[in-house]
Formats: structure tokens, sequence, C-alpha cells
């Protein structure tokens, strides 16, 4: 936090010469140069694990050679990175197929059905990764929980850990954790409970971190086809911290959210923006039309009959008492050119400074 | 803090939260308030931040924090003036900045004299070696040491002053306009910042810019082709009063539940319904819209197309996924067509237009535009021109305002209802991470009712002790204003003597029945954190929630 000037290097990454700090990652460096390699157990935010090996690259510095995992290995002075030899490239292709034999197959993921195709599918699509190339190994049984949120499918687990990475080190709610080991490993709350007794606050980023198909949104997988999801992007409609969101729809009808990684908020979310954003949208209760009160009960209305009745009361007031005899409240809820028109209505359509907003409760 | 050194914002902004040296949290429970700011303390605090929780409540973020200094409810002032007081006496304020940026530090020099820690102690019922070492940690970490508030601080009689005396800390530690530190107050609604930043206050015009300071009121007149009212206009508080008294006749409530959100639900209701013409414009039927005589159908976000201003003063374009249900529509088309039925002649034809006409009446926004949303992303006002890159934080070279940093000397007011023998608790009301305000969205949610099942009163193991109540039971919560049912949690959240709800239950508890009508007297923010209740058994039902 010192305001000290980084010290830079230059290093080489498939014959292109990168400036970057000394504290630079082998990633950072390759992904400056414009290249990318496959990081299936990396989130930016939970940081390198080193686990997954996809990311390996040949390096050679002062004329010695050696594999590192770009994620974990730091630059260093001299060094010449390269991402796809063809021994590194087959080497992946291997990973791959390991990897892809601990699951299902990939035309039963759910994520790559619902939402987009997932991080696995696609590196392996790549790769040209062979699902069958060895004996499947499913060795987990079917996860146990009801909870009504987070879809867990152990069938597409390939022990990355980015989910208990994410829950523990980032959000730092403690929730998940990997249970047994080797082959048997499975991710768990502790204790093997129902997520809904565990510490989870389901904020939902172990689904949006996982690379595979383990972990869905339960409301909308399989309710919408990835191929005809259309994402706008927006912003959550809860707190005033202003989340970036997506919101799914398909046929111009509102499906679900997932979060906007590259919104400012950097993907993050709470319960609410993951799971309460989009319902209440459809809810059978919104108000569809115009009401007017007649001796104490609503009837439907047209637009024109609710919008005349309101310029005549509201005149008829505004004569009989004055304009500070009416007031206006604007909503901190709707957005800020709405707010906007309700204070320039208030000003000069009323002609008084009777206007404020909800800040105050 | 506006009075103070400018604007009422955060300072500073959200992700640099995490790279701080200390973190003074104060009456805000982060994790549930605002669960993704708390992801940046956590980190902060991970990446060797020491952390300073300052409420009442035990609350979650306490799990995280070097000390958690438990005061007594409403006694934020004298425990601020004594960390003025101990910096300021063993000489470990930031001598340079105050001299340089800021004016009256020698009128709080001497008030703050008679808030010694040992006195603080008492009032504030924590350790004086507690004030004392959180003083010089806080001045140890000057200029990298942030303070993040929320409605513990404003929601009293006294919020202003509550905010004024943190503001004089942030001064004092030289934490102004620096990076990684300020005094942060974070918003609670996803666009409370936006709605004041466009003018919706009766003393602003848009961008802040005072009705009653001259100059102001003529530009918006020769821009808006029309004459302005001269005199500033009455708060939601004081229209209330005036709804009982007939002056008030008619309002316009567009997206608001009113009776449910506002203190003292029994109040609120009979202003409104002893106002002759009401028009609700919403999303739902909610309490406040049955009390209207014509309810307009409005397009929820999904629908809108518009900006948000969040917490850290960013502008972020919200854009409609679908069409608005039946024939609801957005608030924009709503208000240009009424505005079009009072003769208001506007050239305004979509959210874009609107944006547009308020930017260039408003240097703090001028340079954003929405072409430059959707490629930069979100862009922090002040942003005075299109290559302004907008503000990280503030006040960097000089106070925002152009003026120095005033500090304010500010004595302790205690809530205006203290506990008694009739009413020997208090009650202190907030939020929930899973439930939002007055519930009608995170309500409609399918699988929120497993998170929290109904409204909780929870209350401390000693205090259920001396009322015989177990887990779960429904009791009876009466304040002088009315009383509501509600079960019980039995929870060490809750110190000895306090009570918390939220309001997000209002079919079955309308929590805002019990808070009081006190306000602050300078913003009108309610007192919705100190009221005296009573807890009864009912004596018929032995009903318990499940």
């Amino acid at each position: 936090m010192t305001l000290q000037v980084k010290n830079r290097l230059n290093v080489e990454v498939n014959g292109i010469t990168v400036s970057c700090g000394t504290d630079s990652r082998v990633l950072d460096a390759l992904r400056s140069a414009g290249f990318d390699v496959p990081t299936l157990c990396f989130d930016e935010r939970s940081g390198p694990q080193g686990t997954c090996r996809m990311c390996l690259v040949d390096v050679e510095v002062n004329g010695q050679n050696q594999q590192v995992a770009a994620c974990t290995a730091f630059v260093s002075e001299q060094m010449s990175i390269e991402t796809h030899s063809d021994s590194i490239t087959d080497y992946r292709k291997t990973i791959l197929e390991l990897l892809l034999s601990e699951t299902s197959s990939p035309a039963n993921c759910p994520k790559c059905i619902s939402f987009k195709k997932c991080e696995l599918h696609t590196t392996a699509e790549e790769y040209g990764a062979k699902w069958d190339a060895f004996p499947s190994l499913i060795t987990r049984e079917k996860a146990n929980d009801d909870n009504p949120f987070i879809q867990r499918d152990y069938d597409y687990c390939i022990s990355c850990f980015r989910c208990t990475n994410i829950c523990n080190d980032w959000e730092q709610a403690g929730a998940i954790t990997v249970e047994g080991r080797g082959q048997n490993n499975s991710i768990a709350s502790f204790f093997n409970n129902n997520l809904l007794e565990s510490p989870c606050t389901f904020c939902g980023q172990c689904i949006n971190t996982c690379p595979t198909g383990a972990l869905t949104d339960k409301k909308i997988v399989g309710t919408i086809k990835a191929e005809n999801i259309e994402r706008t992007k927006t912003i959550c409609p809860y707190c005033g911290v202003g989340c970036g969101i997506h919101l799914l729809t398909e046929d111009g009808k509102l499906k679900g959210t997932e979060p906007d990684f590259e919104a400012p908020s950097r993907g993050s979310l709470c319960v609410k923006g993951q799971f309460a954003s989009w319902e209440f949208v459809k809810s059978e209760e919104r108000l569809k039309y115009p009401l007017i009160k007649e001796n104490g009960t609503f009837r439907r209305a047209s637009w024109n009959e609710a919008l005349d009745l309101v310029t005549s009361r509201f005149t008829e007031i505004r004569d009989e008492s004055g304009p500070d005899s009416l007031v206006c409240w604007s909503s901190a809820r709707s957005v800020t050119e709405a707010n906007y028109l309700m204070q320039k209505f208030a000003r000069i359509g009323i002609g008084t400074n009777n206007i404020d907003n909800c800040s105050r409760t | 803090m506006a009075v103070m050194v400018g604007k009422g914002a955060m300072t500073n902004s959200i992700e640099e939260l995490a790279s701080t040296d200390l973190l003074l949290v104060a009456g805000s429970n982060t994790t549930e308030a605002h669960p993704v700011i708390s992801i940046r303390m956590k980190r902060a605090v991970r990446n060797g931040a020491k952390l300073i929780v300052i409420d009442p409540r035990k609350i979650e973020l306490t799990k995280w924090a070097t000390r958690h200094l438990q005061i007594n409810i409403g006694t934020d002032i004298p425990l601020f003036n004594a960390l003025a007081h101990v910096m300021i006496n063993e000489d470990l304020y930031d001598r340079e900045y105050v001299e340089s940026r800021t004016e009256g530090f020698e009128e709080l020099a001497k008030h703050v004299q008679l808030y010694t820690p040992e006195y603080a102690a008492e009032v504030c019922g924590v350790p004086a070696e507690d004030i004392i070492a959180t003083a010089r940690e806080y001045a140890a970490a000057s200029g990298k040491a942030a303070i993040c508030y929320t409605l513990g601080i404003t929601e009293h009689s006294c919020g202003s002053h509550n905010v004024q005396s943190i503001a004089n800390l942030g001064m004092l530690g030289g934490n102004f306009g620096k990076p990684n530190a300020g005094v942060n107050p974070l918003r609670g609604q996803n666009n409370v910042q936006g709605a004041s930043d466009s003018g919706a206050l009766p003393t602003d015009l848009p961008g802040y810019q005072k009705i009653e300071r001259p100059g102001v009121r003529e530009k918006f007149e020769k821009a808006w082709k029309s004459e302005l009212p001269k005199h500033r206009g009455i708060t939601k508080i004081t229209a209330m009063d005036q709804m009982l008294r007939g002056k008030v006749r008619g309002v316009y409530i567009m997206g608001e539940n009113t009776v449910i959100s506002d203190p003292n639900t029994n109040h609120a209701q009979a202003a409104l319904e002893a106002t002759d013409f009401i028009v609700v414009q919403d999303i739902f039927m909610t309490d406040t819209a049955k009390l209207a005589d014509v309810v307009l159908p409005a397009a929820s976000f999904a629908e809108s197309d518009g900006t948000f201003a969040n917490s850290e003063r960013r502008v972020q374009r919200v854009r409609p996924a679908i069409k608005p249900v039946g024939e609801a529509r957005t608030d924009v088309d709503i208000l240009l067509n009424v505005m079009s039925r009072f003769g208001v002649v506007q050239n305004l034809h979509t959210a874009s237009d609107v944006w547009d006409e308020m930017r260039q009446l408003s240097p703090l926004f001028g340079g954003i535009t929405y072409d430059r949303l959707d490629v930069e992303g979100g862009i922090q006002w002040p942003c005075p021109t299109e290559d302004h890159p907008g503000t990280q934080y503030l006040h960097k070279d000089e106070m925002d305002s152009g003026m120095p940093g005033y500090f304010a000397p500010v004595d302790h007011i205690p809530p205006a209802e203290p506990a008694d023998s009739e009413y020997p608790l208090i009650l202190t009301t907030g939020r929930r991470r899973s439930t939002y305000h007055t519930g009608t969205q995170t309500g409609r949610a399918t699988g929120f009712d497993l998170l929290v099942p109904s409204e909780l009163a929870e209350i401390n193991p000693y205090d259920a002790e001396q009322l015989e109540l177990v887990d779960g039971q429904t009791v009876t919560v009466s304040s002088r204003r009315g009383s509501v049912e509600v079960p019980v949690k039995i929870t060490d959240r809750s110190p000895h003597g306090t009570i918390f709800m939220s309001f997000a239950f209002p079919e079955l508890t309308q929590t805002n029945r019990l808070t009081s009508d006190a306000y602050d007297f300078i913003t009108e923010t309610p007192e919705f954190k100190a009221c005296a209740v009573r807890i009864d058994q009912i004596k018929e039902s032995l009903a318990t929630t499940d």
C-alpha cells in the first residue's frame, strides 16, 4: 500500500515481448500478450490453485527448460514462454480426457443445456478431447439436498475446488468443503448437512464459478434452453451496491438472472440479487391496468380516464388551496430519469417545491 | 455531512475498502444489509487490516472484527467525541491536514475536552481502554483508514449530528481525499443516490443545486421556459403532519410503500386517509396503494430504460429485458404524459432524452452520456465533461465544496423515547439479508420462506428468561403507538434490554406500528433505531410459529 513504483521486467510470449510487473504471474503475462490457456481451477477473485494443470506452459529461463502452471508461477527476467507447443497441447488433451472420464456425457450437461456451454466442455471441444477416451470413472453418489436454490450434480464435478475456494476465501462464508479423498472426494457442507442448515448465505457464487454443470441455479436449470437465451445487461433492483446482472429471456419472456462479471461488482451478488430479482416481475399480483376508486372499491379504468381524473382533481385542489397543498413523492426504487421528471412536474407542472423521495426511510 | 465537506455520498469506492489499513464500521449491519460490500471488508481483514465494529448488537461482522465496541443505543456522539478527544490530547491527529484543509479545529478541541474516554465509557457502556486503543489505531492508520456507516447512525433524532461527529474524526485522521480511506455512508435502496441526484428534494434542483441560491432558479427557469416556485418545499415528514391539518390535500406517490416503511404506521395511515386525493404509481397493490383514489400500473426495473446511481456515486445503465406486463407503462412514459396534461411543453420522448436534459443542467454529471455508459460501464460523478474519466474518490486536492472542511462541535442527545418502567425495552429496527424493505419483491421469490419464515423479535437470553419466554413463542410487542404480534428468537445478537425486528412481513407483523414519530431536526430522518416497547405473553393461545 506504499506509493512505491513497481519494478517491471520484459518477458517473451510466443515470440512477442511484453512488459509486466515483477510480481506478475506467467498467466498475467501471456494474457497481456494476447494469448490464453485453459484455466479450469482458476478464479481471479480467489486466486491461483494450480490443481487442474491445464495452464501448464513451456518456459525457458537462462537456457533452462521447464513446464510450469501459468496461474501459480511468477515471471522472471529473460523468461521466454511458449503456450501451445505440440507436447503441451497433447498433454492438455489427455488431462481433459481424464477429467471427462469422471463425468457424465457432455450431451446431458445441465449448464450447457440451460445456460451456455460450460468451461469444461468448451475447452474439451477446443482440444478435441473425447469423453469416452478412457473408461468411465463416476464413483460419487447423487447429492441429497432439497434446498430450493442450488442444484448439485456430482456427475459433472471435476474436483477443481473453485466452489470451495470462492466460498471460503472470497465470500468467507465457510459453508462448503471437500469431503473424502482421491476418487471419492465430493463437495459437501460440513458434516454433510443440508445446505439450509449450513452457514450458506445462498449468494450463488459457487454456481457462477463452477466450470461445469455440477452446480447450477435450481430455479432456472431445465426451464430454459441455452441456444434461445437472450441476455440483457442491467443492474440488480435491490440495494445501493448496484451489482451488475444479466436478465435472461427466452421468446420475450423473463426466465432468470445471472451476475455480470464485466460490471464493477465483478460478478458478486447476494441471495436477493441471485435468487429473488426476477420472479416478482412475473408475479400474477402485478398491477396490469389503471384503477379508479369508487365508493370505496377499485374498478378498472383506461389510461385516459385515470390520467384525466388525476389532472382534474389536482387542478381543482391547486385552484382552491394553492400549489403548496399538493405534494409529490418520488422513488429511490425507480430510475433517475423518472425522479427527474417527477421533480420537474412538481415544480413547473404544479408549481411547488413539495417534492421529496423515500431516501429518509 | 454535506454541511461540513460538500456532499452526502460515499467519499470513496466500494472496491477500495478491500485495501484499507483500518476499517471503522459504525451502525452498519453490512453482512446483512450490504452483503457484497461486506465481502470487500472481509477481504481487507484477510489483507491485514484492522476492523473495528461499533454497534449495539453483536452483528455477524463482529466475527471478523479486531474489536467490537458494543455501545448503548444512541450513544454514538459521546463515543466519536471521545475518540477525537484522545486523538487531540495525545497529539495523534494529522496536524498538516488539519491546518491546510480544515477550519474550526480550536473550537472542536475545546468542545471535546468534556468527552474524556472515562466519561464516554460510562455513557456508551464500553471500556475506556477500548476507546483509547481505537483512537490510537485510527490515528496510526492516518490517510489509510476508512469509516463506513449506515442507518444505525442516521436513523436517530440526532442523526445528522452523529454524522458530523464521524466526519470530525475523518478530518482529524486526514482521511478525506485519499484512496482506500474516507467517510462512507452505504446507501440503502438501489437508486436512493439517483433519486437525490435528480433533484427530487424540497431544497435542491438536479445535481444538488440549491433552489434558494442566487442564480440557480434563474438558470432552470431559462432552460425550462417556466417560472419556478421560490421557496423550498416540505419533506415527507412535514407533509404528513400537514395532511392531518388539512393543509396538504393531494399527493402523488411513485413507487413507495409509505404506510409500511414509514415510522408510526397508524400516523402515516391517518395522514393519508385525511388527504382528499391520492395517486399511487406502483407495480403491486401495496398497503399504500389501497388508500389511493387512482392507482397507475408501473413497469418494473426489468421493463424500464434509464439509470441507477449506486452508493459509490456510480451511474449505471438499466435496460429493459421485456415489455411491461398488461397495460403497465414505465414511470418515464407515465410522467411525460401527465406533464403534457399540465401544459408542460418539452421535447422529451425517451429516458435518454430526459438524462441528456438533466446532465446539461447539472455540471456534476455533465460528462456522463448513455453512449459512454454503454462502452465504459458505470461512471462515478463528479464527471463534468465528456473527456473526464469520473471520480473514484472525492476531495482529492481540496474539499469538493471548494471550501475548507468545517469541524462541527456536537453534543450527545439521547434517543427521544428512553425505556421506562411501563415500556422497559428498546426496539431497534433494521434489515435481514434475505428480505428487502417491505417484502413486496423478496416475499414473492420462491424458497425465501425457508430462509426467514416470518418476522422475528430478537431478544437477549437474559431478557427472555426474565419474561419467561421460550424460543419461537409468539408474543405481543407494544409501544405507545400500537402493538403487533411476533414470534421471539432468543439470541445474544441482541444486547440486554434491546430487541431487534425488521419490517419485511407486513401481512402478519407491521413493525412500524411501533416505531416513533421522533426525527432528526435537520434531515427529518425518522428515529427507526430506538423506541420504547414492552413484551407481553399472549394469554389464550400458546401459538408458536412453524
